[in-house]
């Protein structure tokens, strides 16, 4: 239908700079987002929605933590752990944020490559970062069974305010759940680039559109969200 | 604690590389989003650098507002590149980087208020609920 002029995402105008070009972008029933293509567009938008939901989540954390009159747990103690005798606060989620900032930026050079059309470099860069989040995700697995092993429930813990243990499973546990959607897309759209579905332009089972290239990228938008989400939860979470 | 104040001062000649790169970009552009594996490279650096900073921010148990404006600040330098770079907002149109950066910019509000509000819960607590806890 009209998927050539929906998906051929380069041939916009170029327009006035700054606040006016917004404008003129927005206005007179045109396509808002010129040079960008619907699926970018709408995985944008999808981020914008998930962003909010995260936000909802680290805004109740914030409140009860801020309304509670019991304190809260020290989360440096809470997330310790004893390397070779040595105790080391913080160092598992340590560990996990550089896994997880490695992977973003396998996942980058994944885009770059795939806009280069080198297929193999791109699927195993794709798998690598598909790597990273499944281990990641298995570090989480295990930092939930230490926390459950010691008592934390989403009721109470042994170390203070109850509301710890809801806030800590809610955050951890969407955002471990987004890392493992990410891990499955990542290794479908990497088998899908492998077998050279995007040099062929074979057509989606799902959608049946052409499939391209840009596809890697969006899924990039997708799992460096994942990564921008932890920065959040690292910081607001497990060191304020 | 030096070595943290050292680095927060950091970022800064990245950014301007990064301003820097932009215009050679803006040429291969056409062909989807194409910048120098190196760009990344350096990016992906900054961003071991910063999360190394925040974590020792709490290895070496700082407390007050140092604490939090050393976190914040790490925190929303990671964020910017990520979303700058890695996602490549710096080279979109303006009327994408808007439409997708202002929205959550609004949440600000929203942090207002529930501070407000649970200033007021806690006051309750503490006025009614204190004496056993």
């Amino acid at each position: 239908m009209a998927e050539t002029a929906l998906t051929n995402a380069e041939e916009a105008p170029e327009r006035i700079a700054g606040l006016r070009g917004i404008v003129a972008d927005w206005s007179s029933d045109q396509r808002a987002f010129k040079n960008v293509s619907w699926g970018k567009a709408m995985m944008w938008i999808f981020l914008l929605s998930d962003t909010f939901i995260f936000s909802c989540f680290l805004l109740s954390y914030m409140t009860t933590r801020m309304s509670t009159t019991v304190p809260w747990p020290n989360t440096s103690e809470v997330f310790a752990l004893n390397i070779g005798g040595k105790h080391i606060p913080m160092i598992l989620i340590a560990i996990m944020t550089f896994i997880l900032i490695s992977s973003s930026g396998t996942m980058a050079m994944a885009v770059n490559f795939g806009y280069r059309r080198d297929r193999v470099k791109t699927a195993a860069l794709m798998l690598a970062t598909a790597a990273f989040g499944a281990t990641f995700v298995s570090m989480q697995g295990f930092e939930w069974t230490k926390l459950i092993m010691e008592g934390v429930r989403p009721w109470g813990n042994p170390w203070g305010a109850e509301q710890f243990g809801s806030c800590f499973f809610l955050i951890t546990g969407f955002h471990g759940t987004h890392v493992t959607i990410g891990v499955i897309f990542l290794i479908a759209i990497a088998r899908k680039v492998l077998r050279g579905d995007f040099d062929v332009e074979r057509r989606g089972f799902f959608t049946s559109r052409k499939g391209h290239y840009e596809i890697v990228e969006i899924t990039g938008l997708y799992w460096h969200f994942v990564d921008l989400v932890w920065v959040f939860i690292f910081a607001l979470f497990y060191l304020w | 604690m030096t070595n943290v104040a050292v680095h927060a001062e950091g970022p800064e000649p990245s950014l301007q590389a990064h301003a820097h790169d932009t215009p050679t970009s803006r040429t291969t552009h056409v062909k989807g989003q194409q910048h120098p594996i190196k760009l990344y490279l350096v990016v992906w650096g900054w961003l071991f650098v910063l999360s190394t900073c925040s974590f020792l921010v709490d290895y070496f148990g700082l407390q007050g507002n140092l604490r939090w404006s050393l976190i914040v600040l790490f925190m929303v330098l990671k964020a910017g590149l990520i979303v700058a770079v890695f996602m490549h907002m710096a080279w979109e149109r303006l009327a994408l980087a808007y439409a997708i950066l202002l929205p959550p910019a609004v949440v600000l509000v929203f942090v207002t208020i529930m501070v407000l509000e649970s200033g007021y819960t806690h006051l309750l607590r503490v006025i009614f609920f204190a004496p056993t806890a």
